[in-house]
């Protein structure tokens, strides 16, 4: 038997918890508390570092044994090949249950039009809360993040939705301790956010901490991009580039993983988890910032998402 | 010069700090906060850029720093803060976790919600100004929610030709009234959060003052105390059983640890039953440890195989506590609809959610005197108030003075589930408090 602790030096008090260690304690309290009081949580999962943080927490959570939810995933028909590829694997290899929801499918039927700029973020929003309805859903964590977004900010950890999913920052139930309210009636649903309070340069440490496998996107890697608004976009069948954009190849990696058609890559040298840490630690930008075109929309366009029924 | 590698090193071992900040409209809280984030380097280029075209297109000349905070559409389009917005920064000594909390009066709940889990409370005072009654409610709730630590921080001194008397007379004032509320530790720091003195950089304006800069205090206090001294609680959450081939017989009670420590060969009792067993293996996130401390996330494990579930609580056979139905408390009132004698509730207290009803309110606390006025029959929202509540089963309760954890509790609506008040057990302050001094128009203002 081994004692395992991460004791902070400097401050003479043996008991107390390095950062991390104290943010993944809260995570872990909070997907617990789920499992506890819902009858049929899910875990939205993209392939991105934030779901992939959120499926390890569980995963950790409920050891030894399996995660006792099901993920559900919007897929935009936009994903990067490497993703959706990670996500099967990483099902398979957990045992876990896998739901999609297809922007796609949307198109085909005639239920969602594709928008003008080609960007399918803001589309995701009528399959996930179909999905959710669909299948009752009642409570659906998410890898939302107070740091990420100024609206994200004002988030709590249980988010009471209607049975339409909307978010009305004005109603919120207040939070207090670590007393988390998760009642609702037939219909609504409780968004759940375990990570709230982890910024960015957190989950990279974590990921490190953990030794955590991630898709290769995240790496400094060759590719074909154009740019658009500021952008790199990787080019390819979804809708780019057009005539006047030109593509080139960069070496370049990406914060965030989204939609290929509104996710930037940066131009980045970091191959290594190490090499990554040290980049985010100096950048001067978002995440969100150097890589989120739907943000840009316009100054309160996640909260404009979000009281539709976006995470 | 510290390298960016570097800081990554030293920002993986350093503690978290949680802390509320709470001031009046006009006290310059968010120039505080937005000077803490900006001279610590917290705000990035993207987000000072987007704040500074917010502020052109609103045709101001300077960039205004609460819109850094002030994330929603109508907090914008008013210039004031409706609820609490939480914000993340470093330095390479320790991590924050900022609630900063509206300072207007009818928000008084919103501060209870940032104080509720933070360590520290920074109360902002207008060195013009001195102690007002907002500054006195701010402290009493600090003292309420049994914050550990409370800053004051003595602002606008640039406006007082940073004269020493000035401050060292609020600062008097001030800890006198805190500490009679039973503040455990109080630091006063005299402050211009709009030219930058003694937020991050020292004060070179008042050489008088030889204490540290808000920043400074901020990376040093202490973030946890001696959990060796505490009652040991464990709430627990979900039973943890495999059923695998793997792992035929594990059960496992998931839980946070509340408070104190627990250890292997442990004797305990599992309470509301009474049962007892001792700890037979702490399961830490997939290690085996031998000993577990607050607020880790654990899973334990008992020697026998009784009956435990969600809801119960384990503690050491000889340090448990007892078992009420009828609970006496102080209760800040969250919701608009109030609550009222007769009234059936749920109350959520750890992992345990049981029925309940409201047998009477005996006072409502006015804070800005922090006289009592009986019998009011109903709470609305933002009053804070004696109850005594019956609960249809016993919870094991511990006083909030004990464990904040333990202590805490949620009233919630049976109906829809909405948050009624949140629910402090035992004593409302540490100490009981001096008389203040008779305000000038007694009843006039006591409905905040």
């Amino acid at each position: 038997m081994t004692t395992v602790a991460t004791v902070s030096e400097g401050t003479g008090n043996p008991y107390a918890l390095s950062h991390l260690d104290s943010l993944e304690s809260e995570a872990v309290h909070i997907f617990r508390e789920v499992a506890g009081e819902f009858e049929r949580p899910v875990i939205l999962f993209s392939g991105g570092k934030d779901s992939i943080l959120m499926l390890h927490l569980a995963l950790k959570a409920f050891a030894p044994a399996p995660v006792p939810f099901a993920l559900l995933h919007v897929d935009t028909g936009h994903n990067f090949p490497e993703v959706l590829e990670y996500r099967d694997r990483t099902v398979a290899q957990h045992g876990l249950r896998l739901h999609v929801a297809s922007v796609q499918e949307y198109i085909d039927a005639g239920k969602l039009r594709e928008r003008p700029d080609g960007t399918r973020n803001p589309l995701q929003t009528v399959p996930l809360t179909e999905a959710i309805q669909q299948h009752r859903f009642d409570a659906v964590f998410g890898g939302g993040r107070r740091d990420e977004e100024k609206a994200r900010a004002k988030e709590r950890v249980f988010s009471l939705r209607d049975e339409f999913s909307q978010w009305d920052p004005r109603r919120q139930r207040p939070e207090l301790w670590q007393l988390y309210n998760g009642r609702h009636a037939a219909g609504e649903h409780v968004r759940v956010f375990p990570i709230s309070n982890w910024t960015e340069l957190d989950v990279w440490q974590y990921i490190e901490r953990e030794g955590i496998e991630l898709p290769e996107i995240y790496f400094a890697h060759e590719r074909e991009v154009f740019s658009r608004s500021g952008m790199w976009l990787t080019a390819g069948d979804w809708g780019g580039p057009k005539e006047h954009e030109r593509t080139e190849t960069r070496q370049v990696r990406y914060r965030t993983v989204g939609d290929m058609s509104c996710t930037g890559a940066v131009d980045s040298d970091a191959t290594t988890l190490d090499a990554v840490i040290t980049e985010i630690a100096a950048s001067r930008l978002t995440e969100r910032g150097a890589t989120r075109a739907d943000d840009k929309m316009s100054e309160a366009a996640m909260e404009d998402r979000k009281r539709e029924g976006y995470f | 010069m510290t390298t960016p590698t570097q800081l990554a090193e030293q920002l993986s071992t350093t503690t978290l700090l949680r802390f509320a900040t709470a001031g009046s409209v006009d006290d310059g809280k968010s120039t505080l906060v937005g000077r803490l984030l900006h001279d610590s380097k917290s705000v990035l280029t993207d987000q000072l850029e987007a704040v500074q075209d917010a502020s052109r297109k609103r045709g101001q000349d300077a960039p205004d720093l609460a819109l850094l905070t002030d994330g929603l559409r109508a907090e914008r389009e008013q210039g004031i803060t409706i609820d609490v917005a939480y914000r993340y920064f470093a330095t390479t000594r320790r991590r924050f976790i900022l609630a900063d909390t509206p300072g207007h009066v009818q928000y008084t709940r919103n501060m209870v919600t940032g104080a509720s889990t933070a360590e520290l409370a920074v109360v902002l005072v207008d060195a013009r100004n001195g102690v007002v009654e907002q500054t006195r409610r701010h402290a009493a709730v600090a003292a309420l929610l049994r914050v550990p630590h409370v800053v004051l921080a003595v602002n606008k001194m640039d406006l007082v030709d940073y004269a020493e008397p000035v401050f060292a007379a609020i600062a008097k004032e001030f800890t006198a009234y805190a500490a009679s509320l039973g503040v455990p530790e109080i630091t006063a720091i005299p402050i211009s959060a709009l030219a930058g003195d003694n937020v991050v950089e020292p004060s070179a304006n008042m050489d008088w003052y030889g204490g540290p800069t808000v920043l400074e205090h901020l990376e040093t206090v202490p973030v946890s105390h001696d959990l060796t001294a505490c009652h040991a609680r464990f709430p627990v959450q979900y039973v943890i059983r495999p059923q695998t081939a793997e792992h035929p017989d594990y059960r496992g009670y998931a839980g946070q640890i509340a408070a104190g420590v627990f250890r292997v060969g442990e004797p305990v009792t599992v309470l509301p039953s009474g049962r007892t067993s001792t700890i037979a293996g702490i399961d830490l996130l997939g290690s085996s440890v031998d000993i577990a401390w607050a607020p880790q996330s654990v899973t334990v494990r008992l020697t026998d195989d009784i009956d435990v579930s969600r809801g119960d609580l384990i503690a050491p056979l000889d340090d448990a506590p007892s078992v009420t139905q009828d609970v006496e408390a102080t209760v800040c009132h969250v919701a608009d609809r109030p609550l009222a004698v007769g009234q059936r509730v749920l109350i959520k207290h750890t992992t345990r959610t049981v029925k309940a009803i409201i047998k009477d309110i005996p006072s409502r606390l006015t804070l800005d005197d922090l006289s009592q006025h009986p019998a009011p029959g109903k709470l609305v929202a933002n009053d804070i108030g004696r109850v005594v509540v019956r609960t249809a089963e016993p919870l094991a309760l511990d006083t909030y003075a004990d464990s904040r954890r333990t202590g805490s509790f949620l009233l919630i609506d049976p109906a829809d589930g909405t948050t009624l008040s949140a629910g402090m057990a035992g004593a409302s302050f540490a100490v009981t408090p001096a008389p203040a001094p008779a305000p000038a128009d007694d009843d006039a203002e006591w409905d905040f």
